[in-house]
This record gives structure tokens, C-alpha cells and sequence, in this order.
């Protein structure tokens, strides 16, 4: 057992499974000598060589391109997209391929991708290194969508998706890449994808939050337990296919739900739990399903802090759901 | 060197200098029975469409020499990552006609189960990729496949092909730039058919030629004519050979031209000269080849008689049979999204059922 933050999780993880398994490559911008950007890949390229792990040209189609034609011969890729910000050359790609070769070809043919790359605000990023676009990849059908909150996931979550069959879009919530840390198992363990997890239990109001909102979520628990709030946290860790049996249970115990996250609320991710809640288990709601989430507009830069969901901003809506 | 069209069979079916493809008597023969196979079951696939019997077309009418001479020139270890215009490459790697019709039917064994339009196909065993509709997003994967079999140290080939139209799109510039980088053992074939749909390849870029782009990322560009089978075997040959000894990437510009419409959907006269279609009719890649064959003695009209007969039988047995077969089975609708089915496709599919039964087809 160690103590580690998540990059550092993240960096083990790799080295770990390439370890074990020749096929992983891993490829990307400044991924090689430099280790990364955020040093996900520090040492890698040293240990591994050039023909494990690849800087590429700047070209992230090219890369997610590259990646599924590796895929198909029978490696297992694990690209890195710089910023989730830089993504979008790639969704043709991931859109309309690597998210459909098994489907299309009748299942002769897979592409286990696992595209990891950081997202989120709170680093003073701007626009185009602080978006969280998860919703767009939710709703793509072939994909599978991971956020890990804490070190202690992002290794299981992680090793899961260099072992699953199918292409996973990995999204690391770079705010929390250092500032959170935890005890990461030095051994091999995974964290199933699909699974959801009560991080703290409660039984007057639910929150459902992913990545670095978790800790949003647990702060302003914490603030309402002072108010003799009972709050129940649950990180969502997989976006699809998400943990619906969990979700349903956490609402039919508390009645009152609150979902976060940092991405812009119309049609996020927070509309799909709210609208299966709804379908499923409206006459165990005691109050308005609510959503705390970042607000409709291109991601800021001055007024980051003012946009970024908070614990109050959270406690606000915790006690408004809980006094309804 | 790039600007030059290879020939190497004249349109009067005699032999360029020089040019022997030193390729034996039986496999000629052969490659031109699959260029007569191909063009019967294109012309046979648009005819089924326009009788309502399958959904939709999109042929290679006038491209056979093309796609065929380049899929000759490689081995059956070696990749292929087509687009939708190359019937007679399958063809020729072992696809057979019954795999072609399940899938023009898209019924119960079409390999593919029903999921994609005619002739957007490929067949793991013979190392064909199945296409997909945008266009030259199966380009970087030739790399990604090639560099793959590199770091593996397998000695094999990619080839992709693409048209004219897909040198514009940004995974062309991406797949080439790749290839170059990483020295890959790459081949891109790119059918200049001169239309992608209503859009002349003049608007497609002020090049040129489309060979030419290839020095602008660090490897050898060749145009060919794109109509004589055995030029366009010769270019892809040595480009497969090079490529094979780690020698890099090549492209290979084929200047030929799409005879057919787009598609079942596309009205050519709309946009371009019955005079132009006629020039391109008095190169038809089949005359040039039989002249040939027929110049060396090895091919006559009992053969020609033969061939187009026998094809014939073959395609009408292969559509009879298909078109016998049921529909893909209901449960193929969710199968294969995922490797292991998740909860909400479980749920979907539940419903489907549900929703059947209610309707007594269940």
C-alpha cells in the first residue's frame, strides 16, 4: 500500500499492464521522451522504448486513427489526447469507427481502445483546456465512458479498461491529478467498469457526482452533516453503461437527489440519471429531482471560480431538496 | 516522375517495350474472369436495386482494372482497408459470391448480419476491412495497422483505397503524414475516378496531381493508368515490394473513371457530359485487357462466351439463394454493440420483444 496521487496512479497502472501484457503500446503528443504533459507517462518511454510507447505528430485523428488500425491487428492502445479540449478532430473517429466496428462488422472485428485524456476546469485552463464534454461520448453507442475520482480507481477503473474487449474513453479529472491522494494497493486489482460506489452513506439526500466533483460533493456533506443533514455520496465512476441498479437504490433510501457535475447542465449527463430516476422510481422522490452543474456558456477563464459548482452551491440545493 | 501516366498495355491491346508483367498464362486468364465476374455483379447489384430488391447500390462500373490489378499485387497475409468502390478486389481475395449477396439482401447470414449498406464489406479471413461510409477515416488505420505489424515484426503490407474526393479530408493528410513519419509498410491506392459525386476532382485541388502530394510527405507518389490492369499491377507491385522490405510507404494515383453513377441515389447527367462518359467508354478497362489476352493468343471468343455465361449462372445462383433467406434475427439488433450485452441494451431488447409478440410476429 502506498500513498499516491492520481497521475501518479495513473503512471503506475500503465507501466504495470505493459508489463504484463506486450501488446499495450501507448501513443500520443509528447507521450515519449517527455513523459507526457501532465507526466502520466514519466519513465515509460525509457523503460519501454520507442516502439511501446510512440510520440506522435500533432494530429489527434491521426492518432485515434492510428490507434483503431493497431487495434484491429491486434494490439492494445492506449492513446492520449491531450486536453478532452483537443479531442473533437478525433470524433469522426471516434464516432463513426471506433465506436462501430464491432457492431458494423458483425462482430468480426473489435477495437479495444482505451483513449485516456485529462478534462475538466479549476486550473486556470480557459476555454480550451477545462471543458467536460463527457455527454457527447455518453451518447454513443460501442463506447464506454470512465471518470475516476479518487488514485485507488483511476488504477482499478484503468486496468479494467486495458482489459476490456471493447473502446473506452477515459476521462481524468485533472484538477483533482494532484491535489487528491490516496492509498493505491502496490498489488494488481481492478474496478469493474458499470459500477457505481457509495463513497459516504446517508439517508436524507443523495448526491450523485463523477471526477473532481466527487469531492465537491463529499465537502458539502460534510457541511450539511453540521446542519444534521444526512447526505449519501455516490461517484457514478462509469458514464456508459451506467450503475442504474445503485442509482435506483440510493433514491428509493433517501427520496431526495441532487446531481452534480461541472459540465454545462443542458442535456449533461445529470439529465439522463434525472430522467431514469424519473422513469423508474418517481413515487420515491420526496422532492424535485435538482442538478448542480456548470452553467450554459463556453467554458470561462476570470470568472472560472464563479462557474466551477461549489460545496455551498451544492448545500443550497442539498437543503432545499431536504426542506421540500 | 509523378506526373507520368505508366502505361503498359496500349489501348490497342498490344504491349508497351519493355513492360512483360512476366505474369503466367492461368493467372491472366483468371484476373480477367474476375474483372468480368465483377462488372456482371455490378451491373446485376444496380439492376436488383432499381426491381425494389435490395435497398440500395453503389458500384465500380469502369474501376475494375483499378482495384483489381492493385489487389492482385499482394499477398494473402497482407491487409486490405477499402472504401466501397472496390467489389473486384474482394473478389479476388477469396470473398465469395454468396458472402457479397447475403449482404446485398442483408439477410440471416450475411456475415455482417444485416448492419451496413451493399458493398460497405470485408471479411476478417481474408484480412479484408469492412468500409464505412465517411470518407478516408479507414486511411490512418492502414497505418495504425501497418505500424502495428512493424513493432511486431511481421512482414506484411496495408493497402488502402480511396478516391480522389478523399485526398481533401483530414485523415488523408493525417494517414499520409503518419505513414511518413513512421516509415510504414503502407500502400495508398487512390482510385481517381475524376467525380466524387457532382464534384470534378479540379475542385477537389489546385495539385497537379494527386501523385504529387506524396513528396510533400517524405515518399514517392506514382500515377498510373488506371484502366490497364497490368500497369496498375506493376506500380502496386513495386510499392508492395518496397514496402515490404521496409522501404516506407508509396501512393499511387490511378487515373481512371467512374462509368456509373454515385449510387443507386445519383443522377450522373445532372452533372456531367454524356460526350465525356462516351471518351471514358472507349477506354473501358475489360476491352483493353481481352484485347490483350486475345493479341497473345490466349483468350477467344468461345472463352469470352464462356466467361460471361458462366459468371452469370454464378451471380443468378447467389442471388436466388439469398434472396431466399429470411432477415437477420430480431436479437441481432443489440448483439455486438458490446461484447458482453449491458443492462439497458437488455432492457431494449426486452422491450422489442415485448412489442413484437404484442403484435403475434414474435
Amino acid at each position: 500500500m502506498t500513498i499516491l496521487n492520481m497521475v501518479q496512479a495513473i503512471n503506475h497502472t500503465l507501466r504495470d499492464e505493459m508489463k504484463r501484457n506486450d501488446k499495450v503500446v501507448i501513443l500520443g503528443e509528447d507521450v515519449g521522451v517527455n513523459g507526457g504533459v501532465f507526466r502520466a507517462t514519466e519513465g515509460l518511454y525509457q523503460e519501454f522504448g520507442a516502439n511501446r510507447v510512440i510520440d506522435t505528430p500533432l494530429c489527434e485523428s491521426g492518432i485515434v486513427g492510428l490507434a483503431i488500425g493497431m487495434a484491429l491487428y491486434g494490439l492494445r492502445p492506449v492513446p492520449e489526447i491531450q486536453f478532452m479540449d483537443f479531442i473533437y478532430p478525433a470524433f469522426d473517429q471516434i464516432q463513426s469507427e471506433l465506436s462501430k466496428f464491432r457492431y458494423r462488422s458483425g462482430g468480426q472485428f473489435s477495437t479495444p481502445v482505451v483513449i485516456r485524456t485529462p478534462y475538466g476546469g479549476g486550473i486556470k485552463g480557459s476555454h480550451y483546456h477545462s471543458q467536460s464534454t463527457e455527454a457527447f461520448f455518453a451518447h454513443t453507442p460501442g463506447l464506454k465512458v470512465v471518470i475516476p475520482g479518487t488514485p485507488y480507481d483511476a488504477k482499478g477503473l484503468l486496468t479494467s479498461a486495458m482489459r476490456d474487449p471493447d473502446p473506452v474513453v477515459f476521462l481524468e479529472p485533472k484538477k483533482i491529478y494532484r491535489t487528491v491522494r490516496g492509498e493505491v494497493p502496490d498489488d494488481e486489482y481492478t474496478v469493474p467498469i458499470g459500477k457505481a460506489n457509495v463513497v459516504r452513506e446517508g439517508k436524507d439526500v443523495v448526491v450523485f457526482a463523477y471526477g473532481s466533483m466527487l469531492h465537491v460533493a463529499l465537502e458539502a456533506a460534510d457541511l450539511a452533516a453540521a446542519k444534521g443533514v444526512s447526505v449519501e455520496v455516490v461517484d457514478i465512476r462509469t458514464i456508459l453503461p451506467f450503475d442504474i441498479e445503485l442509482i435506483m437504490s440510493s433514491v428509493k433510501k433517501t427520496g431526495r437527489v441532487v446531481i452534480l457535475h461541472e459540465a454545462c447542465k443542458t442535456c449533461g449527463f445529470g439529465a439522463e440519471i434525472a430522467a431514469q430516476i424519473a422513469e423508474r422510481g418517481i413515487l420515491s422522490l420526496k422532492a424535485p429531482i435538482v442538478r448542480v452543474a456548470g452553467f450554459d456558456v463556453p467554458f470561462p477563464y476570470a470568472l472560472e471560480e464563479e462557474y466551477m459548482p461549489n460545496a455551498n452551491r451544492v448545500l443550497t440545493e442539498i437543503e432545499r431538496v431536504h426542506n421540500f | 516522375m509523378t506526373l507520368e501516366v505508366l502505361q503498359v498495355i496500349k489501348p490497342s491491346g498490344e504491349l508497351v517495350e519493355k513492360m512483360d508483367p512476366e505474369i503466367p498464362t492461368n493467372e491472366l486468364r483468371r484476373l480477367y474472369r474476375v474483372m468480368v465476374l465483377t462488372r456482371n455483379l455490378d451491373t446485376r447489384g444496380l439492376q436488383l436495386q432499381r426491381q425494389g430488391r435490395i435497398g440500395f447500390y453503389i458500384g465500380c462500373l469502369g474501376q475494375e482494372a483499378a482495384h483489381i490489378g492493385s489487389a492482385y499485387a499482394l499477398k494473402p497475409e497482407d491487409w486490405v482497408f477499402p472504401a466501397y468502390r472496390e467489389i473486384g478486389s474482394m473478389l479476388l481475395r477469396g470473398i465469395t459470391l454468396k458472402q457479397l449477396l447475403d449482404q446485398y439482401f442483408a439477410n440471416a447470414e450475411d456475415v455482417q448480419k444485416g448492419r451496413q449498406l451493399t458493398n460497405l464489406f470485408g471479411v476478417k479471413s481474408v484480412n479484408y476491412v469492412p468500409g464505412s461510409a465517411p470518407i478516408a477515416t479507414q486511411i490512418p488505420h492502414a497505418v495504425g495497422a501497418a505500424l502495428a505489424a512493424k513493432i511486431r515484426g511481421d512482414p506484411i503490407v496495408t493497402l488502402t483505397y480511396f478516391g480522389d474526393g478523399a485526398t481533401s479530408e483530414n485523415d488523408f493528410h493525417a494517414g499520409m503524414n503518419f505513414a511518413g513519419v513512421f516509415k510504414t509498410p503502407t500502400v495508398f491506392f487512390c482510385q481517381n475516378n475524376h467525380w466524387a459525386i457532382s464534384v470534378p476532382v479540379e475542385r477537389q485541388t489546385a495539385s497537379e496531381t494527386i501523385a504529387i502530394k506524396a513528396q510533400a510527405y517524405g515518399f514517392e507518389g506514382f500515377r498510373v493508368d488506371g484502366n490497364d490492369i497490368l500497369a496498375v499491377y506493376r506500380t502496386t507491385k513495386q510499392a508492395v515490394d518496397k514496402a515490404r522490405k521496409g522501404e516506407g510507404p508509396t501512393l499511387i494515383e490511378a487515373v481512371t473513371y467512374r462509368m456509373g453513377p454515385h449510387s443507386s441515389s445519383d443522377d450522373p447527367k445532372r452533372y456531367r457530359t454524356e460526350r465525356e462518359l462516351a471518351e471514358w467508354q472507349k477506354r473501358d478497362p475489360l476491352v483493353r485487357f481481352r484485347k490483350y489476352l486475345e493479341k497473345k493468343g490466349i483468350w477467344n471468343e468461345a472463352d469470352e462466351k464462356h466467361a460471361q455465361e458462366e459468371t452469370n449462372r454464378e451471380i443468378d445462383e447467389a442471388v436466388e439463394q439469398a434472396e431466399k433467406l429470411p432477415r437477420p434475427a430480431l436479437e441481432t439488433l443489440f448483439t455486438d454493440v458490446y461484447a458482453e450485452m449491458p443492462w439497458n441494451l437488455e432492457e431494449q431488447s426486452r422491450q422489442l420483444r415485448r412489442e413484437k409478440l404484442g403484435e403475434g410476429t414474435g
